[in-house]
């Protein structure tokens, strides 16, 4: 996908869409445990988003520029948050992953419990919006042999 | 007949969407094809978890007023493991998808006696 | 950090495969370093865990500290801690030897190799480790998706290998998937103490037979029983050389460890369904031991030839399961771990010759011995290994499974595994007398490659899991009485049948 469609129509109206899908991911994303969400739908509607420009403008012009191999480092970034999260239970003195022994102080134990699921929930999402377009990547791209 | 719609008719209809996905994988000759069918295989053991823990009645397994009885909502816990299975999908397709991709590349086509042909010349 | 060990067990290696492409990125002597590290702790940890069960009674570690059947557990129990050892001390073997093949890449190969290796060692140690039968899946999807790719990292034909066994191996995890939920629909639990429980009421219902029924499937396929084993030959022979000891000598064998947990524990192999799904089982892994022995011995590949052995040593596990007994159960057991230390010691140094000469036919490999004369010594163990001669390890599990056939009076099973032994023989030897009284060619001793120019036949990094893991062979068969005795038996659920 070097020179992208790139038709005038598509390009004044990507413009318009894609602002509007990241929000809604981030709102998925946050709205977790109220709603139907969470992280894995939140990555993939935020993949959607780079997706979407990267298919239109090309691969060079495109914003949000995420090249595979970076998205590579940055998918296991995501979920190493997540593992660290559980981690840091361990050595607060819990079992892993026990979200009452983290070290913010609210006054509630179940709104501790809803910010530890935020922590992972962060995580799991940049890593399924790193693994889409990596997938992209290897699909649409030429590749030098690995 | 309608305790047959609504009691066995939707797991007759995942059975033969099941079964499909595997004549599908089975019989065709283009390695694109076997993968959706692949697809299709999955998602019908997707929705037949998903069958089992719709109640009668049932709405959205989601606090809404001071209404807590359980026969209210559906099961959650069918619904959030088929997330992690859904995800599980996703992953193969992709790597398949990276394979399909590696084998278009070196051996110039994707029909699958071809291929073999190829391999063992 | 005492009483986290079981969970160590799994994070430390998931930790080390997700961090393994950013630290890659920085140093690429580094990524080396942390994932034998990580997969050094998780053998500690196995360790430390296994001697716990055996001196403490089994270990429910429950994760996030929620109760079952509500939270997933891990149980540890002398089964699971003894494979789990098994599994993370070949993959420390393993990640060893893969050093030399990966020295000329670049940063982005090494990362990657080291963090799927790392990857389906956490599966396979995940599969082994858990309480909870949804877990068991999440962990098997993870260990084949990470199979899959290292198969296919090893050159033209791995991809279109790697790409059938994807397609088949899919088949097999939705089978098993259908299965569960045909358990879960039934009783509403997905914990296996829970279902060990439940399940005994309800033995006869039609939902679980077509559970058992799916089982059977779902983990045949995965472990390549007969008539399930076709993506096996091509997948083992085309994989990466580095990766291959670890796929084909552990990651056929965890199913058959969940077919164990499945049959044995959660449901009783007494009586009903369970007892004849078992027979049916063990006609299919006899016919599949004779027809793979038999496939072997008509193959000039020495890969090819190992794999289609693997068919056949795979249908010895299944058939002890089948027979029942205690002691077809701890030749099933003993099996399970002598073999996947035999067959890596195979493939290694089927590795260990393709790096040094070039080639992997059986005929060419004449007069080896004189080049490479450590690595000749520990293919022989492991091929008399193979056949089951005494004092090595393989002769003590195969004398297990005919003691128990014995006892519970099946001789066609005594028949199977004493032919296929001699057909074992018929090919080894073919093997090793090629190696050490055929001349060699003149051609092949001008084509030489030569790439050992230093004191040793191979790297050393090569050379020495090679010698440890033959090394091994003949330890296990001597020792096997203690091992039998303080391990072994507290494997099996009340004693047997």
């Amino acid at each position: 996908m070097k020179k992208g469609f790139g038709s005038i129509v598509l390009d004044a109206s990507f413009r318009v869409l894609v602002p509007f899908t990241l929000v809604y991911g981030v709102y998925v994303l946050v709205h977790g445990e109220y709603s139907p969400g969470g992280g894995f739908q939140a990555g993939a509607l935020l993949a959607v988003g780079i997706i979407l420009s990267r298919l239109i403008q090309g691969n060079e012009k495109a914003l949000f520029n995420i090249k595979g191999n970076v998205a590579l480092i940055l998918a296991g970034i995501g979920t190493a948050l997540y593992a660290l999260i559980g981690f840091s239970t361990i050595f607060l003195g819990g079992k892993f992953l026990e979200y009452g022994r983290l070290p913010f102080s609210v006054h509630d134990p179940a709104e501790l419990h809803a910010l530890g699921m935020l922590g992972i929930e962060i995580g799991v999402t940049l890593c399924v919006m790193m693994t889409i377009v990596a997938i992209f990547d290897a699909l649409t791209g030429e590749e030098e042999g690995i | 007949m309608d305790s047959f719609i609504t009691g066995s008719l939707i797991y007759w209809l995942v059975a033969a969407l099941f079964l499909l996905g595997v004549y599908g994988i089975l019989a065709n000759n283009n390695l694109m094809k076997k993968l959706m069918a692949m697809n299709i295989m999955q998602v019908a053991v997707i929705v037949f978890f998903l069958i089992l823990g719709q109640k009668l009645g049932g709405t959205l397994p989601i606090l809404m007023g001071s209404d807590t009885t359980v026969d209210h909502y559906i099961n959650p816990l069918p619904h959030a493991l088929m997330l992690t299975a859904i995800v599980v999908s996703l992953s193969t397709t992709g790597v398949a998808l990276a394979l399909l991709m590696r084998i278009q590349e070196r051996y110039g086509e994707i029909e699958e006696d071809d291929i073999l042909r190829r391999m063992n010349e | 950090m005492r009483e986290q060990l079981p969970a160590l067990i799994v994070v430390v290696p998931l930790l080390a495969s997700l961090v393994a492409p950013l630290v890659a990125y920085f140093s690429t002597a580094l990524v080396r370093l942390v994932a034998i590290a990580a997969i050094l702790v998780a053998n500690i940890s196995a360790i430390g865990s296994l001697t716990h069960a055996l001196t403490k009674g089994n270990w429910h570690y429950h994760f996030g500290d929620w109760a079952p059947p509500w939270g997933i557990e891990l149980v540890i129990d002398p089964l699971a801690g003894a494979i789990a050892v098994l599994i993370s001390f070949v993959s420390l073997v393993v990640v060893i030897y893969a050093g030399p093949y990966l020295k000329e890449d670049g940063w982005l190969k090494k990362g990657i190799f080291y963090s799927l290796f790392a990857l389906l060692t956490t599966g396979l140690l995940g599969m082994v480790v858990t309480g909870d039968v949804f877990n068991l899946y999440v962990f098997l999807e993870i260990s084949s998706l990470a199979g899959y790719a290292l198969i296919a990292s090893g050159g033209n034909k791995a991809v279109v290998a790697a790409f059938r066994y994807l397609l088949i191996g899919t088949i097999g995890a939705s089978f098993y998937l259908l299965g569960i939920g045909y358990l879960y629909a039934v009783t509403g639990t997905l914990n296996m103490v829970d279902l060990a429980e439940k399940l005994p009421l309800l033995m006869d219902s039609p939902a679980v037979i077509i559970a058992i029924v799916m089982l059977v499937v779902g983990l045949g396929t995965k472990m390549a029983l007969f008539p399930l084993h076709g993506w096996q030959p091509d997948a083992y022979t085309y994989s990466h050389p580095a990766a291959a000891a670890f796929i084909a000598g552990v990651m056929g064998k965890v199913p058959a460890y969940a077919a164990i947990r499945f049959f044995f524990f959660i449901m009783g192999a007494a009586t009903g369904p369970v007892y004849k799904a078992l027979q049916i089982m063990g006609w299919l892994a006899a016919a599949g031991i004779i027809i793979g022995s038999l496939m072997a011995i008509a193959q000039k590949d020495f890969r090819r030839m190992l794999a289609y052995s693997s068919v056949a040593q795979i249908g010895y596990v299944v058939v002890g399961l089948a027979i029942g007994n205690s002691l077809a159960l701890i030749g099933a057991v003993l099996h399970i771990i002598n073999h996947a230390i035999m067959k890596s010691c195979l493939f290694l140094v089927a590795g260990g010759i393709q790096w040094r000469t070039g080639n992997v036919s059986v005929e060419k490999f004449a007069e080896l011995n004189k080049k490479m004369p450590l690595t000749m010594g520990a293919l022989v163990i492991a091929a008399l290994s193979m056949v089951g001669l005494p004092p090595t390890a393989g002769f003590f599990s195969k004398w297990y499974l005919v003691l128990g056939a014995i006892e519970a009076d099946m001789w066609f099973y005594v028949v199977v595994i004493i032919i296929s032994s001699l057909l074992n023989a018929v090919y080894f030897f073919r093997v090793i007398e090629n190696i050490y009284m055929k001349k060699a060619s003149e051609e092949a001793k001008d084509k030489d490659k030569d790439k050992g120019k230093g004191m040793f036949e191979l790297p050393l990094q090569m050379l020495v899991p090679i010698v440890v893991l033959g090394l091994g062979i003949l330890v296990l068969g001597i020792l096997n009485e203690p091992i039998v005795s303080q391990v072994i038996q507290f494997v099996i659920p009340g004693g047997g049948q």
